[in-house]
């Protein structure tokens, strides 16, 4: 079990965080590295693709709200793809659905960033 | 070879019995065991990955309550159209001592908790000063959710 984590610039000053595999209690620390790396560079508009992500607990969600949480204090903004309906399954249950701008692909996602 | 026998088949309850270290690299053997177990019963995949993700919320607040001092130990009961899930965590350490409890903390705990109620058709949890954490869940075969 593992996840891996890859992070691009893309336009402007927006990153993508692309992850594959499964976010759990175990792997979720990796996660939030890279995320909180991005925001102590002070990248605050990110969109982080779930494509790839197999399985996902309230442990990933808690890093993925953490991150939302820090880059709003900077005027940003986190946008999710995803289109795995186990996955969109909890954000529904959890109302993160919400929270989070949760799109189909990458571009849209993209657009979408404050 | 022949395939085997579907527990739809079978009268009696089957027991399926884990203990983990409390270890966060632990909790994917649980949620691959609760899958196998699962899979016997006549459960659709997407409730299959319903209880996957429930044992292993219920598994991250074992080890969380048990502070790596204690294991956590899984009870799998497969009946003919449900499964039983038992989780403990053997810890005496003072905590919150409800589901309902842990909601109304809102943290991530809570936050697991709160799935947990959401995919699972029984949940049931409690602290006994003596032997810690018991979290007790139940799924029937094409339940609520």
């Amino acid at each position: 079990m593992d996840i891996k984590v890859n992070v691009r610039k893309s336009a402007g000053d927006a990153y993508v965080v692309e992850l594959a595999g499964e976010i759990d209690v175990y792997t979720s620390p990796k996660v939030k590295d890279a995320i909180t790396e991005l925001i102590d560079q002070g990248h605050y508009n990110l969109v982080i693709n779930l494509e790839k992500v197999r399985y996902i607990d309230s442990t990933g969600l808690g890093v993925l709200i953490g991150g939302l949480k820090r880059v709003r204090e900077h005027g940003g903004s986190v946008n999710l793809v995803c289109t795995n309906p186990q996955i969109k399954k909890i954000f529904d249950i959890t109302g993160l659905v919400k929270i989070f701008g949760i799109f189909d692909d990458e571009p849209s996602a993209m657009k979408a960033l404050v | 070879m022949n395939e085997p026998a579907s527990l739809s088949t079978i009268e009696d309850s089957a027991f399926v019995e884990l203990r983990i270290p409390p270890k966060a690299e632990w909790a994917a053997v649980a949620r691959l065991t609760v899958a196998a177990v699962a899979s016997r019963l006549d459960f659709s995949l997407d409730e299959i990955d319903d209880i996957k993700l429930a044992v292993a919320e219920a598994c991250t607040h074992a080890i969380g309550r048990s502070n790596g001092d204690h294991p956590v130990e899984l009870i799998f009961e497969a009946q003919p159209d449900s499964i039983i899930v038992t989780v403990r965590d053997f810890s005496t350490s003072p905590h919150l001592e409800s589901v309902a409890d842990e909601l109304d903390e809102n943290h991530v705990g809570g936050l697991g908790l709160f799935i947990i109620q959401s995919l699972m058709d029984d949940v049931d949890f409690h602290v006994d000063a003596g032997t810690g954490g018991e979290l007790t869940m139940a799924k029937r075969v094409g339940g609520t959710f």
